[in-house]
């Protein structure tokens, strides 16, 4: 399967899969305009490369390794549209199509320099979060001022801590987002190694629950999609 | 309690007295051991952010004089809200003698955050393991000794409700007065990377004379601390650099900002603390509250279950509001000499009315409205709201942090304005503040259950309410988009729920309740007499007419209404009782229509917050902007009465 194709397949899947559950062949079928038929096919073919977990009849889950992959493909695009529009000054729509073509030639290496040179941007033009790089930096800050790109994080990527399901324990990788709102959270006990546990998240994008250090704790969900955690759950 | 007895005159500032400050997060107790030691009436309740002011009050202990400081909640001493700023100046500027910590039993490792911070500071500390009832029940034991061991300071449990321990504590912070530990112990030291630096910076602070302890001034700098850094870089232009240089040191080494470091290395020392000192017996206390919380805050049943408390608060009080106003009325009426001489007409219409229908909004919807306030906020259950309502919120612009001061705004809009400060940003804070002040409070319900809910029915008291949430949903949508900033989202601890103790339920309605019967009743029977002398000098119609072409031209009021608008201002209850006098008889449908009642209430509902909320309003927000919501509303009131009468009067 040409790395394009794996690629677009995986990016499919990072943006309909919400809170682990198994995205169905229709849906993915629908979003990447194919037959269905096709769609599983190349699923199954994504399943042997254990890139996807993929059960008959209820649906196919990104494996921890797909989950990498995809995200690094979505930063990939994201980054380029925070490029196209932001430097070469193109409309959105245009820079999103450039984006989609663009994304699966970009090394990692330029990646990480185009983020750096557009000084960490945290959302693409849209408003969408950029996942972060699995560089071994608390913030975009670090990885400018101190370091130019090091060893990758051994393991398990972050996720934010809004795609644990209701129940999980993971712990606290990094957090993200202004100066005192890291503090509260830091003052509040959520310091990278916490581990943290996503209790409910309230209906349309509202707040989430967690505990962490046997207190229970609201946050907003933009705050909440800036702590990442160790990505566990929906990875067989 | 003995120790309290008979205060003698208070001498603020007095050289002998020991000034004890009650310091710790929010929602651990402080204000309930307060309380237990003045005998003062601090509000409490189980929310964070209760208490947005200082508090103090008296003691006198084995002839001792001891003046108590209360706190606002704060979770380090690096302030980021209005309240905690209140809490972090009082320490730094060295006025306490003791500190009290309170800390939480039930969430040790967190609360113990706090305690670190407050034991370098220079000043002794006392330890208050409060709330050790309910983590006995939830299955929490808590060594106290090891505790007092591993912090090198005195502990004491205590159980502050009930005012357990109490004693004990002014006892220990009696005997630690004058002697701060100026050592740190090696089981609160961090690891030797940051020791190190700690160190360094120590010593080149130590030259400067200041009030707290180097060491302590170090971790603060390294946390980095901008108005502490202001402040001391007047005295040495060459600390901004070694801060810069070790803290980039120290993010270095761990590849995070250094005040990420610090706050992880303190929850890792507090950490090893708390698990010595406590034994997880059972975790079934924390398996119930959690059965509890599927429910309440549930993505469907929560919002349900919100709804229906709310419907069922408004419809118990307006019955209840309604029977126990008639029957004081009727009871009154039963002795009514119905003497013709002019004075008992005057004292009759004039004062007994005037009392009695004071009392019958009194009794029948405030104190009613209290009691239940009183048990929402005790259970724990307004931060459940904040959650529900974080994304509603959104809507106007803010997070669900403000739906909190906006609840209470419901009970009355003064302490509402005043609790605005746990909101973090200063946009958020003022829009939340204006907003409170259209919340229809405890006087504007008596007033829309009094006269809309009673002769109109229900449905119309509730559009009413309607009205005026859809005026504060747009007026928060607009001020959202004219005002620069954003809202940066809800971080709020959410309680455990606890029952409400009916002995401090109804203490505090008491104590909410009291400045009703001694200020607003009396001021209600006075303006009712003057109103009574007006009309039997024939003074009245002089006064109304020149307020005629508001009331009668543009909202199609009767004339007398006028006089009631002015005297609204004071107290908006006044406005309902009042107009029993000015019509003469308490059966309004006699003397208004019901499209007059309905823009009456409806005016009187939004046209200017009352003198205490203006007055809160004012300090809180400055006297500029305090005149422009007045302003703003005075004139939103009048349009959308205006509206309401034109829109209505050919349909009833």
């Amino acid at each position: 399967m040409p790395k394009e194709e794996t690629e677009e397949y995986l990016e499919a899947m990072l943006d309909l899969t919400k809170g682990g559950t198994p995205v169905k062949t229709s849906a993915l079928a629908e979003r990447l305009e194919l037959a269905p038929a096709s769609v599983t096919q190349a699923i199954q073919r994504l399943a042997r490369d254990g890139l996807v977990g993929y059960e008959p009849y209820k649906g196919a889950t990104l494996t921890v390794k797909g989950h990498e992959a995809a995200s690094r493909v979505k930063r990939k695009h994201r980054l380029l549209e925070v490029f196209l529009t932001r430097v070469l000054r193109m409309a959105p729509r245009k820079a999103h199509a450039e984006a989609c073509r663009m994304e699966h030639a970009l090394s990692d290496e330029t990646e990480e320099a185009l983020c750096r040179n557009l000084r960490g941007p945290q959302s693409c033009p849209d408003g969408a979060p950029i996942p972060p790089c699995n560089l071994d930096v608390e913030s975009c800050a670090d990885c400018m001022s101190a370091r130019g790109p090091s060893g990758k994080r051994d393991g398990r990527p972050a996720v934010p801590l809004t795609t644990l399901h209701p129940g999980n324990v993971s712990r606290v990788v990094f957090v993200r987002g202004g100066r005192s709102v890291v503090k509260r959270l830091c003052d509040l006990g959520l310091t990278p190694g916490t581990p943290v546990s996503l209790l409910r998240s309230a209906p349309m994008n509202g707040p989430v629950e967690v505990r962490s250090r046997g207190c229970n704790l609201a946050l907003g969900r933009g705050i909440a999609d800036k702590i990442y955690v160790d990505a566990i759950g929906g990875a067989p | 309690m003995s120790c309290h007895g008979e205060l003698p005159e208070q001498k603020p500032g007095c050289d002998d007295e020991l000034v004890v400050a009650l310091v710790g997060n929010a929602n651990v107790g402080k204000s309930a051991i307060f309380n237990q030691l003045t005998g003062l009436e601090q509000d409490i309740g189980n929310w964070p952010g209760k208490t947005v002011e200082k508090a103090e009050g008296v003691l006198l202990h084995h002839g001792e004089r001891i003046r108590i400081i209360d706190l606002p909640g704060t979770y380090s001493l690096m302030a980021r809200s209005e309240d905690e700023r209140i809490t972090r100046d009082f320490l730094l500027a060295g006025k306490a003698d003791v500190i009290v910590n309170v800390v939480d039993a039930t969430a040790l490792e967190r609360n113990l955050f706090l305690t670190v911070q407050l034991l370098g500071i220079g000043t002794p500390v006392v330890i208050s393991l409060n709330l050790v009832d309910v983590a006995r029940k939830r299955g929490i034991l808590v060594d106290y000794a090891r505790l007092q061991k591993a912090m090198q300071t005195k502990v004491i449990p205590t159980v502050a409700v009930q005012g357990a321990g109490v004693h004990e504590l002014v006892d220990a912070a009696l005997k630690v007065r004058g002697r701060p530990r100026l050592t740190t112990p090696a089981s609160l030291r961090y690891g030797p990377e940051i020791e190190k630096r700690i160190d360094k910076l120590s010593s080149l602070l130590s030259t400067m004379k200041t009030r707290q302890p180097a060491r302590w001034l170090a971790i603060k700098l390294l946390e980095g601390d901008r108005r502490l850094m202001r402040k001391l870089a007047r005295r040495d232009a060459r600390l901004p650099d070694a801060v810069k240089i070790l803290s980039d040191e120290c993010s270095a080494l761990h590849q995070e900002p250094c005040s990420t470091v610090i706050a992880s290395e303190r929850y890792a020392l507090v950490g090893r603390v708390a698990s010595e000192a406590q034994d997880f017996v059972s975790d079934k206390g924390q398996k119930n509250a959690d059965r509890l919380d599927s429910v309440s805050m549930h993505p469907v049943w929560g919002y349900v279950l919100m709804l229906a408390i709310m419907l069922t608060i408004l419809t118990f009080i307006s019955i209840v509001g309604g029977w126990v106003a008639t029957a004081i009325e009727r009871a009154f009426e039963s002795v009514n000499p119905h003497a013709p001489e002019w004075w008992a007409q005057l004292a009759w219409n004039g004062g007994v009315v005037g009392l009695y229908a004071a009392l019958g909004v009194a009794l029948g919807f405030l104190l009613p409205f209290y009691i239940i306030l009183s048990i929402l906020e005790n259970s724990g259950y307004l931060p459940r709201i904040a959650f529900l309502m974080d994304r509603p919120c959104h809507a106007v612009g803010l997070h669900g942090k403000a739906s909190v001061p906006l609840i209470t705004a419901f009970g009355c809009n003064v302490p509402a304005c005043l609790g605005c400060r746990i909101i973090e940003n200063k946009r958020d804070r003022l829009i939340a503040t204006f907003l409170s002040t259209l919340v229809p409070c405890s006087a504007r319900t008596a007033v829309i259950l009094g006269i809309v809910g009673t002769f109109m029915g229900p449905l119309w008291a509730i559009s009413l309410y309607l009205i005026d949430f859809a005026i504060i949903i747009g007026l928060g949508r607009l001020l959202h988009r004219f005002m620069k900033g954003a809202s940066v989202g809800i971080i709020m601890e959410i309680p455990p729920f606890r029952w409400p103790i009916p002995r401090l339920v109804a203490k505090q309605a008491w104590a909410r309740f009291r400045p009703f019967l001694e200020t607003a009743v009396p001021l209600i029977v006075l303006g009712s007499l003057a109103i009574e002398g007006l009309r039997q000098a024939h003074a009245l119609d002089e006064i109304t007419s020149w307020m005629s072409p508001v009331t009668v031209v543009w909202l199609g009021l009767p004339a007398f209404t006028g006089v009631l608008f002015l005297l609204g201002i004071l107290r908006k209850e006044a406005a309902v009782v009042l107009l029993a006098s000015m019509a003469g008889t308490v059966n309004i449908p006699a003397v208004m229509t019901p499209v007059q009642m309905f823009v009456f209430s409806l005016v009187i509902m939004l046209y200017i917050p009352c003198i205490a909320t203006i007055s809160g309003l004012g300090k809180e927000t400055g006297w500029r902007i305090a005149g422009l919501i007045t302003a703003a509303e005075i004139g939103l009131a009048l349009l959308v009465g205006g509206i309401a009468f034109r829109l209505l009067a050919p349909l009833l």
